[in-house]
């Protein structure tokens, strides 16, 4: 009867499969295939096998970037990018769960729009950066506009999915136990449809910002994308890629931060 | 007739000629049941015994008003059956524990469901916990604990809602034996302070035999119907394990086995074609 956790300490353990591979050795070989990846592009375009003009180089890439930073030149753009892709992922989830749960709860809804969801879905989002422009102007509305279509969808369908697929034994048994409707939804579907959003967060916060650079590439006057887009027209390669890099950094700081909170909402999974 | 204390004569459950179809899924009628009349005194034990795929399940499932019948009626201590029966709890056969809840809160559960507050139902939840032998593990979820553990808090989740009826589909048809032997003493043990009605579906017919004050032979499907009745005169309280090298446990086993057997080899032959 006892499952209480055992301690692990340094006692052998039985394994499957061969042997375990050492974390250290993988994080050198991560480290070393970097400098290598990066040694490589600087030497190439030392020696000029590579035009600094088009592909610029490593050092010029940090130090610009890190120039961004101490003069806190890139800090508001950051801002505003970060608060497009926040809105955008706040409107587009309640927008998502909302509808999602509207059409997995009423059959006639789910049958009356399920072509207009697919054509919608279908649509390349991109193509309504120009319209949303028109719409809400340069302003941050029309890339929380954007963002939103595209987080949307993956909110929408997993909660639909995470709702249709709740176990009909969980569910009789909750309405043997009395559940109301409203209880129902509270203490059985919900939380079914959580799991599924949940393992589409990474998903949906990396669509957010993707929808707010894009927004901000298509026409604006701050954000990321706005100084990608001012780099391009005036050949600056190295604030290009500056910008890149920032946008990436950023994403993984979000993953991080969204790995520990499904960690702890999601603990009641096996193997969480 | 059926044994057991009957309060007033009126059953606490009965079957009026029910018969359950379903729509085939290629096309056509599929009648699960036929013309189904049974009637079941409250306070007493009732096994329902079939091969498998018979609708021994279906039956239950009406009578916990997840199946409403389109033909006959089902009456719960005189009341016709509409919408959910709200006397019965159900322990399903699967595991029906709300993952994402703790052994606590699921257990609180129908309590909360009828807005119960929190600190009266608490306390009784860990009443019942300890009850099932799960104190300490309170805080769990559902994929920590064992098969058997599980099946304790659906226990101990049905029962806390103090229930008239309480319908149970093969709900140790997953555990090992010993903890099966165990698990029925257990039930066996809470059913004596409380003596609800149960009506306990099962393939197992030594299970029915040791648990019950009556068993139901169901006929093998389609169209199953009611093929024997049997009353189960062994003494109480009983120890499942010792009661089935009783020699009038034997005889019974016996009169109703040659009863199944025929109903269990039609269903093999039937799977088999």
């Amino acid at each position: 009867m006892s499952a209480e956790p055992r301690e692990q300490g340094e006692e052998r353990v039985a394994r499957t499969g061969g042997k375990p591979l050492d974390p250290r050795l993988v994080l050198w070989l991560q480290i070393g295939f970097f400098v290598l990846l990066m040694g490589a592009w600087e030497i190439c375009s030392r020696v000029g096998w590579l035009d600094p003009f088009y592909f610029s180089r490593p050092s010029d890439i940090f130090l610009k970037t890190a120039a961004w930073i101490y003069t806190g030149f890139i800090l508001p753009h950051l801002a505003v990018t970060l608060l497009e892709a926040l809105l955008a992922f706040i409107i587009g989830t309640a927008l998502g769960v909302g509808a999602g749960l509207a059409l997995a709860r009423v059959e006639i809804l789910a049958r009356v729009f399920d072509p207009y969801i697919r054509i919608l879905n279908a649509l390349p989002r991109v193509i309504l950066g120009p319209i949303f422009i028109l719409w809400f102007g340069l302003g941050i509305a029309s890339k929380v506009a954007l963002a939103v279509t595209l987080v949307f969808f993956i909110v929408f369908f997993n909660t639909f999915q995470g709702i249709r697929e709740v176990d009909p034994v969980v569910r009789n048994n909750a309405r043997m136990l009395q559940a109301s409707e409203h209880q129902l939804l509270r203490y059985v579907y919900l939380p079914s449809a959580m799991a599924w959003i949940f393992s589409s967060l990474h998903t949906s916060i990396g669509f957010a910002l993707v929808g707010a650079v894009v927004g901000e590439y298509l026409g604006a006057a701050e954000g990321i994308g706005y100084v990608v887009a001012q780099a391009q027209g005036v050949f600056d390669t190295t604030a290009v890629f500056a910008g890149l890099i920032l946008t990436s950094a950023l994403v993984l700081v979000i993953d991080l931060g969204i790995n520990r909170l499904e960690r702890y909402l999601l603990r009641w999974r096996p193997g969480a | 007739m059926p044994a057991g204390p009957a309060m007033d004569g009126t059953p606490a459950i009965a079957f009026e000629d029910v018969s359950i179809r379903f729509r085939a899924p290629k096309g056509g009628v599929h009648t699960v049941l036929r013309n189904i009349s049974l009637s079941i005194a409250g306070g007493t034990f009732v096994a329902i015994v079939g091969p498998s795929g018979c609708g021994k399940s279906t039956l239950l499932n009406v009578a916990a008003g997840l199946l409403e019948p389109p033909d006959g009626r089902t009456l719960i201590f005189g009341e016709p059956l509409q919408g959910i029966n709200r006397h019965a709890a159900y322990l399903f056969q699967q595991d029906a524990l709300l993952p994402w809840r703790t052994v606590l809160e699921n257990v609180m559960l129908g309590l909360v469901f009828r807005k119960v507050a929190r600190d009266q139902a608490e306390p009784l939840a860990l009443r019942f916990i300890e009850r099932v032998g799960l104190k300490g593990f309170e805080d769990r979820f559902p994929h920590q604990l064992s098969g058997g553990m599980r099946k304790r808090v659906a226990l101990a989740q049905s029962w806390i809602v103090g229930p008239r009826i309480l319908l149970m589909d093969e709900p140790f048809g997953a555990l090992d034996v010993q903890t099966r032997q165990i698990m029925e003493n257990e039930l066996l043990d809470l059913w004596q302070e409380s003596r609800q009605t149960v009506l306990f579906v099962t393939h197992d017919l030594e299970e029915a035999i040791a648990l019950a004050d009556r068993v139901v032979v169901i006929s093998a499907g389609p169209a199953a119907r009611i093929k024997g009745d049997y009353e189960v005169v062994l003494a109480r309280p009983r120890d499942v394990a010792e009661i089935r090298l009783n020699p009038d446990f034997t005889q019974l086993y016996k009169r109703i086995w040659s009863d199944l057997r025929d109903e269990v080899r039609h269903s093999y032959e039937a799977g088999n074609r």
